[in-house]
C-alpha cells in the first residue's frame, strides 16, 4: 500500500465532553461526549429531527454549544476552525446561470485565494462522472448531478476535516463508490470525517447515534423547567 | 444572573410592586389631568390649547424613556442571553409605540389652532414619527420570525441600531430651529416654565410612568404565560 | 491505493476578499442578476413623475432633487432584498461565512459589492435623469458627489436589514418597514446638500453631515448585519 505523499498533521482532535444544544427553547441533545483524533471517521445516526445537522452546524462553528465542551485542537493548541474545515449540506451552493467550471473556480477562489488547478479540477469531476459537464451551466444540471458537483468541491480545496450531511442521497451505486473511495483516501491522509447519514458507506467508522443523548424528558433542562 | 432573574423571582417582584404602581397611577392620573385640565391657567399666547400639552409632553418623554427601556432589554438579551430580557423587550415596544402614538396625535391637535397646520416636516416631528416606524419594525421582526428566540433577538439588534435616534430626537430642536419649540422643562439651567403649570404636567408624567410600570408587568406575565404554555405543548409533543 | 493530487495549502484571505468581491459584482450582473433590474427600475420610476405632476418644467425642476434621491433610495432597498437571500437559500452563504474572510469579511465584501454593482451606476445615470427632470444646472456636480458620499450607506444600512431577514420568507416588504426610517437622514442631508447647490447656498454642510450618517453607518451598519448574520445562519 502506497504512503500518502501528503499528510495532514497527525495530532488534530477534535473533543466534544457533556455537549448539549438548545434551540428555540428545546433541547436538541445533551450530555454527549465523543473525541475523534485525525484519519478517524465519525458517522452519525438518529431518527429525524435528532440534531444530526445542528451538530454538524455546531462543530463548523455556526450554533453556539449551550452547555460542555467543544475544542478542535492540533499539538495542544486551539485548531483555527476556518482553514481547517469543509462542509456539504442539503444545499449544494451552486449559481445555476454559472458552468460547474465557473462555479468550482469562484468557490476555490473565495476559499482559497488562490486560483484553481485545472488538472485538479478535471480528477475531481471525473471521480464523480461530471468531466464532460464541465462547461455547461448548472441550471441544466439534474439534482443528482448538482449534488455530485457539490460533493467535488472536498477534492477541489484541502481541508481536513470534512463535515458531510446525507452525502448519499441520490447516489447510484457507481457514484456511492467514488464516493466512499474518496472518503478513504482522505482517511488515509490523516483527514477526519464527520458525516451525518442514514445509508451505509463502505468506510469503517465510529457511529454516533445521537437518539442516545436526546433529552430524557423536556424538564431535564433547566431554563425550561423555570418557565413551568 | 439567570438564577436571579427567571420567571418565578420576576412574579414575586411583580406582586409586590403591582399595587403599588396602580395606586400611583390612579392617584397622579386623576390629580394631574384635574389640575391639567380644569385648575390650572391659561397661556397668554396658546390660550387654552395648552391644555393639550400636559397629555403631549409627557407622552413624548415616554415614547423615549420606553424606548431606551427596550433598548437596555435588548442589549442585556444579546450580551448575557437573557430569556426574560427578550420578554421585555417584547412587552415593552407597543406600550412605547402607544405613547409615541399619543405624542404624534396630540402634537398634531395642538399644532392646527397654533401653528395653522396639523403637521410640518421639521426635526421633531419626523425623529419622533421615524422612532414610531423603529418600534413597528422591531414588532413586525418578532412577528415574522417563527423561533421566538430568534425573532426576539434579531428584534433586539434593530433596536439597538435605532438608539441612534433618540439624541435626534432630543435635539433636533436645537440643531434645526424650527416650529417646534425648544426643551422648557428638561434644562440644564432648571424649567423655565410657572410652576402653576409645571406641576399638573410632572404629575401627568408621573402618572404616564406608574401606568408603564403597570402595562409592562400585565404583558411581561401575558409572554411569560404564553411561553409556559409553549413548553407545555412542546412536553406534549415530544411525550406523544 | 494510489493518492490523488493535493492541492497546495496556501491560503490568502485578501485574495479571498477580492475574490468575493468579483463574484458578487459578476452574479449581480449575469443572468438574473439584481444591476440591470435595478437601474431600469430607476429610469422608469423617474420618468413616471413628469406623467404624475405634469410636464411644467419650473415644477420638475424644484422637485428633481427629491424625486432622484429618493428613487434612487428605493431601487437601492429593492435590490437589497436579495443581498444575503440568494446565497442563504442555495446554501453557498454556509461557505462563504466558513471561508477565511469569515462572516465580517462577507459583509464587507458583499456591501462592497452591492455599491459598486448596483448603487454607483445610480449615481453615474442620476445626471442624465436630471437633464430629463429639467434640474437646475448648479445641481449636477452637487447631485453626483452628494449620491457618491450618501450611497455607501445606503448599502450599509440597507445590509443591517437585509441581515435581518434573510431567513424571512418573502422579507422583502418587512426589509422596507425595517431600512426605509433608518434612511431618513441620509435622504434629508442628500437632498438638502442638492437643493442648497440649486439655491446658490453653500452645499457644504449638508455634505458634511452626509458624510458623517455614511461614517456612523459604516460602524454600526457592520456590526449589526455581522450579528444579524451570525444570528440567521445558527
Amino acid at each position: 500500500m502506497n504512503k500518502a505523499v501528503l499528510r495532514y498533521s497527525d495530532d488534530t482532535q477534535i473533543m466534544a465532553e457533556a455537549l448539549t444544544c438548545r434551540r428555540g427553547g428545546r433541547t436538541v441533545f445533551a450530555n454527549m461526549s465523543f473525541t475523534l483524533s485525525a484519519g478517524s471517521y465519525l458517522c452519525l445516526r438518529g431518527r429525524n429531527g435528532a440534531g444530526k445537522s445542528t451538530l454538524l452546524r455546531l462543530i463548523a462553528g455556526l450554533v453556539p454549544q449551550s452547555d460542555g465542551k467543544f475544542v478542535v485542537q492540533a499539538g495542544g493548541q486551539a485548531l483555527d476552525i476556518k482553514s481547517s474545515l469543509l462542509m456539504v449540506g442539503h444545499l449544494n451552493g451552486l449559481k445555476p446561470a454559472l458552468t460547474l467550471r465557473d462555479n468550482a473556480a469562484m468557490f476555490q477562489k473565495v476559499m482559497t485565494g488562490q486560483n484553481l488547478d485545472q488538472a485538479v479540477l478535471q480528477a475531481a469531476a471525473k471521480r464523480f462522472a461530471l468531466a464532460h459537464l464541465l462547461d455547461q451551466p448548472v441550471q441544466y444540471f439534474s439534482s443528482g448531478q448538482r449534488h455530485r458537483s457539490a460533493l467535488m468541491r472536498f477534492e477541489l480545496v484541502s481541508r481536513q476535516i470534512w463535515l458531510m450531511d446525507e452525502p448519499t442521497v441520490g447516489l447510484d451505486s457507481d457514484n456511492r463508490q467514488a464516493l466512499a473511495v474518496m472518503m478513504q483516501s482522505h482517511l488515509e491522509r490523516g483527514g477526519i470525517i464527520i458525516s451525518a447519514t442514514h445509508d451505509p458507506i463502505d468506510v469503517e467508522g465510529i457511529e454516533l447515534n445521537l437518539d442516545d443523548f436526546a433529552p430524557k424528558q423536556i424538564g431535564q433542562n433547566s431554563l425550561e423547567s423555570e418557565w413551568l | 444572573m439567570h438564577r436571579f432573574a427567571n420567571p418565578a423571582q420576576f412574579n414575586r417582584l411583580a406582586d409586590s410592586v403591582m399595587p403599588w404602581a396602580f395606586s400611583v397611577m390612579v392617584l397622579t392620573l386623576a390629580s394631574g389631568l384635574y389640575f391639567a385640565l380644569f385648575d390650572s391657567p391659561a397661556d397668554y399666547q396658546q390660550g387654552e390649547s395648552v391644555r393639550i400639552m400636559y397629555m403631549h409632553v409627557p407622552a413624548a418623554w415616554m415614547g423615549m424613556f420606553v424606548y431606551m427601556v427596550m433598548a437596555v432589554a435588548s442589549f442585556t438579551a444579546l450580551v448575557w442571553r437573557h430569556p426574560l430580557a427578550l420578554i421585555a423587550g417584547k412587552a415593552a415596544a407597543p406600550i412605547g409605540a402607544m405613547f409615541t402614538a399619543l405624542a404624534l396625535i396630540t402634537g398634531a391637535l395642538w399644532g392646527k389652532p397654533m401653528w395653522g397646520t396639523y403637521w410640518v416636516w421639521d426635526g421633531r416631528l419626523t425623529s419622533v414619527l421615524v422612532q414610531f416606524f423603529l418600534y413597528l419594525g422591531y414588532m413586525a421582526l418578532w412577528q415574522a420570525v417563527e423561533d421566538d428566540e430568534k425573532a426576539g433577538r434579531a428584534a433586539s439588534i434593530l433596536a439597538l441600531v435605532g438608539v441612534v435616534n433618540i439624541p435626534i430626537i432630543k435635539f433636533s430642536v436645537d440643531w434645526w430651529n424650527t416650529l417646534h419649540q425648544p426643551a422648557s422643562v428638561m434644562r440644564l439651567d432648571g424649567p423655565t416654565i410657572h410652576s402653576d403649570m409645571l406641576w399638573p404636567l410632572l404629575l401627568v408624567a408621573v402618572g404616564y410612568q406608574a401606568y408603564f410600570v403597570v402595562a409592562f408587568i400585565w404583558r411581561m406575565r401575558l409572554e411569560i404565560n404564553l411561553r409556559k404554555l409553549s413548553v407545555m405543548r412542546m412536553n406534549e409533543v415530544a411525550g406523544g | 491505493m494510489v493518492m490523488t493530487h493535493l492541492p497546495k495549502i496556501n491560503v490568502s484571505s485578501a485574495g479571498a476578499f477580492w475574490a468575493l468581491v468579483r463574484r458578487d459584482v459578476h452574479l449581480a450582473w449575469a443572468q438574473g442578476g439584481a444591476s440591470t433590474l435595478t437601474i431600469g427600475f430607476f429610469l422608469i420610476a423617474v420618468s413616471l413623475f413628469p406623467f404624475g405632476v405634469g410636464p411644467e418644467p419650473q415644477v420638475l425642476a424644484r422637485i428633481a432633487p427629491g424625486v432622484l434621491w429618493v428613487i434612487a433610495l428605493l431601487a437601492c432597498v429593492i435590490s437589497l432584498d436579495r443581498l444575503y437571500q440568494a446565497d442563504f437559500e442555495d446554501g453557498s452563504l454556509d461557505d462563504l461565512v466558513l471561508s477565511p474572510v469569515g462572516f465580517l469579511g462577507v459583509v464587507c465584501a458583499k456591501v462592497l459589492a452591492h455599491w459598486l454593482s448596483t448603487t454607483l451606476p445610480l449615481a453615474v445615470l442620476a445626471p442624465f435623469l436630471g437633464v430629463m427632470m429639467n434640474l437646475n444646472a448648479d445641481g449636477f456636480v452637487v447631485l453626483i458627489v452628494s449620491l457618491l458620499i450618501g450611497t455607501p450607506a445606503l448599502s450599509l444600512i440597507g445590509s443591517v436589514g437585509a441581515a435581518l431577514t434573510v431567513a424571512v420568507r418573502r422579507g422583502g416588504v418587512l426589509m422596507s418597514l425595517i431600512v426605509l426610517p433608518l434612511y431618513v437622514p441620509t435622504l434629508i442631508f442628500g437632498v438638502g446638500a442638492v437643493d442648497a447647490a440649486v439655491n446658490l447656498v453653500d452645499p457644504l454642510p449638508h455634505l458634511a453631515l452626509l458624510g458623517a450618517v455614511s461614517l456612523m453607518a459604516i460602524v454600526a451598519g457592520i456590526w449589526a448585519s455581522v450579528m444579524a448574520l451570525k444570528l440567521a445562519m445558527e
